[in-house]
């Protein structure tokens, strides 16, 4: 299984940079001259010519690339062109608020999930089951800033006004909810559908059958055979879910103006910052691969064919 | 030439088996019923709408006015008109992204699952690179630099369709080249192309169908997300996405702005996936009676 682990390692580390590469090409084709944004229309072409120098943009493209990948290796993802401070510096925030976000998302979501799946399997083709299956394919279809949109004019300022629908720096912790909540309601359908899947065809298994017949109770049955063997493809699901968040995170926090990695994406781009923008896109896809990669392992790591195999 | 023409026979037999048993589902009903509604909405609505979609009718955000049943936009404009503008650009760009996406992915799929080795490789490792971005990333890198143009709104989201449909179809390939008219096929000296036209092909409509179904529901949401993030289409262009954008300070006071495209992108996006999910219930069943 080690060996596994270690190709997709490799081919995680290969995506990376494949990745840094596309991000870097992409900002390339940007029209316009990044010393003469950075300095503004009025410039004097001695002072452009010098930042150039600084910033070696009259290298081979190669060149500019090596030493930009060699400085997000090491940390240094250049300076803004906005607010000429350290983009490394100046995403720190942004980043914790959003793996923040992100956090509790997941908290909020993943037991509930897994709860309603679980029960939904116990269930089976009952009444609890079908409203639970139709309920998680409706919220499923339904793009996540829609999703946002709806529980602001339900339970925003303008429907019952329980909670604020925007991020406001002095506001108190009700601001979170709503965001927390529409991430949890994207991320859990499939978590609630992989979940009721596996948890039926582990108690149709013949361990579980077996456990029963040697006279077990049922929440010994349940706690004890069945479910430690349904965490596996579960907590796939769950990764990938996660993984999900890094990119579904923008359009929510543009949404509720939540000061995270995606607010300042698209702030970015509005602006036209593009070593902001090369940062925070490397950024999301970063997380994205690192997360996928993890659950790729989970699920190796779960299946007992691949365990045992080639120990 | 018998051959393809009874192969494809076969084919056009279980086209319809798929879709008589969808329909017997109730969910399906229902989805078609949904979508067919907005659909309406999107194509007639230009012809019904009462202004032109750029002229002012009312004060910015106002409502309650006379000849505007749900009030004025950001500028003033019909919300009304706007909305029954906005939808046919959503419904264009999903369609023609979903449609090339399915397209490219379906040949790529069957070419890597038929032709095996080395190409296979090739394409199955092109494709994780792929789907190693995240999907709207990818669209709002692109949308950011080269600035959002329709043609490329369509190009980025069939590319990011592509590698997941690919892996999907080359899944149903591979079970398909097992069966005795491919190998008889084979026998008989058909050319390559000809055996993925007319014998692999006819047989992957299934998972084909439910992967168009899929990749739709799922550009109708791209296509609205970017509209929504300023990264689709472009004022003064009534667009279901930017109406959700211009007017989203004025929800508090005038929310019909926001809610009208808002319930028809959802009302639109469960309708397709009911459907979807009815289609992949029956390629399903329909997949169990074939390997029994």
């Amino acid at each position: 299984m080690s060996r596994l682990i270690a190709v997709r390692l490799f081919f995680g580390a290969l995506t990376l940079w494949a990745v840094s590469l596309v991000v870097f090409a992409a900002t390339q084709a940007l029209p316009g001259d990044a010393a003469l944004q950075i300095l503004g229309r009025d410039a004097t072409p001695e002072r452009v010519e010098a930042l150039r120098q600084q910033l070696s943009l009259n290298e081979p493209v190669a060149v500019q690339y090596l030493q930009w990948l060699q400085g997000v290796v090491q940390g240094d993802l250049g300076t803004s062109f906005s607010n000429r401070q350290p983009v490394a510096e100046f995403l720190a925030e942004p980043v914790m608020n959003s793996l923040t976000l992100m956090g509790w998302a997941a908290l909020v979501a993943t037991p509930i999930a897994l709860f309603v799946g679980a029960f939904s399997a116990l269930r089976r083709d009952r009444s609890f089951d079908h409203t639970a299956s139709m309920g998680t394919l409706v919220i499923a279809s339904i793009p996540e800033f829609v999703v946002g949109i709806l529980l602001i004019l339900l339970l925003g300022p303008g429907g019952l006004d329980l909670f604020p629908s925007v991020y406001a720096r002095e506001g108190g912790i009700d601001q979170w909810i709503l965001p927390v909540l529409t991430l949890s309601l994207a991320v859990a359908p499939p978590i609630v559908r992989m979940m009721r899947a596996t948890m039926i065809e582990v108690l149709e298994s013949e361990y579980v059958q077996q456990a029963r017949l040697k006279g077990m109770g049922e929440r010994t049955v349940l706690w004890r055979h069945a479910a430690p063997n349904a965490i596996g493809p579960v907590a796939q699901v769950v990764a990938l879910q996660l993984a999900w968040l890094a990119g579904g995170v923008v359009a929510i926090e543009f949404l509720f103006n939540f000061p995270g990695v995606g607010k300042v994406l698209m702030d970015a781009i509005e602006n036209r910052d593009v070593p902001l923008i090369q940062a925070s896109v490397l950024l999301i896809a970063g997380v994205y691969i690192v997360v996928n990669l993890i659950a790729d392992v989970i699920g190796l790591a779960a299946n007992p064919k691949v365990r045992v195999a080639n120990r | 030439m018998s051959e393809p023409s009874t192969e494809t026979t076969t084919g056009r037999d279980r086209g319809p088996g798929l879709f008589r048993t969808a329909w017997g589902y109730g969910r399906t009903k229902v989805g078609v019923a949904l979508t067919g509604l907005i659909v309406l909405i999107a194509v007639l609505g230009p012809f019904v709408a009462p202004y032109s979609p750029t002229e002012f009718v009312a004060k910015p955000f106002e409502t309650g006015v006379d000849g505007a049943l749900f009030g004025g936009d950001e500028r003033g404009r019909d919300v009304l008109t706007r909305f029954l503008w906005g939808g046919w650009t959503l419904l264009l760009l999903a369609l023609a992204s979903a449609g090339i996406g399915v397209l490219a992915g379906t040949v790529i799929g069957i070419i890597a699952g038929y032709q095996r080795g080395w190409l296979d490789d090739v394409l199955m490792r092109t494709n994780d690179v792929l789907l190693a971005f995240p999907q709207l990333i990818a669209a709002l890198l692109v949308m950011s630099i080269l600035g959002p143009q329709p043609w490329l709104i369509v190009a980025v989201i069939a590319v990011s369709h592509m590698p997941r449909v690919a892996r999907v179809i080359r899944e149903a390939t591979r079970k398909v080249i097992e069966q005795d008219y491919v190998k008889a096929a084979e026998a008989i000296g058909l050319p390559r192309h000809r055996i993925m036209a007319f014998e692999i092909l006819p047989n992957v409509t299934s998972p084909l169908l439910v992967e168009l179904g899929l990749r739709l529901t799922y550009s109708i949401g791209v296509v609205a997300v970017l509209g929504f993030l300023g990264m689709g289409l472009q004022p003064p262009t009534a667009d279901w996405g930017l109406m959700i954008n211009e007017n989203r300070q004025g929800m508090g006071v005038q929310p019909w702005a926001v809610a009208l495209p808002v319930t028809a992108i959802a009302i639109l996006t469960i309708g397709a996936n009911l459907v979807t999910d009815g289609l992949s219930r029956a390629s399903i069943g329909i997949d169990r009676g074939v390997q029994k």
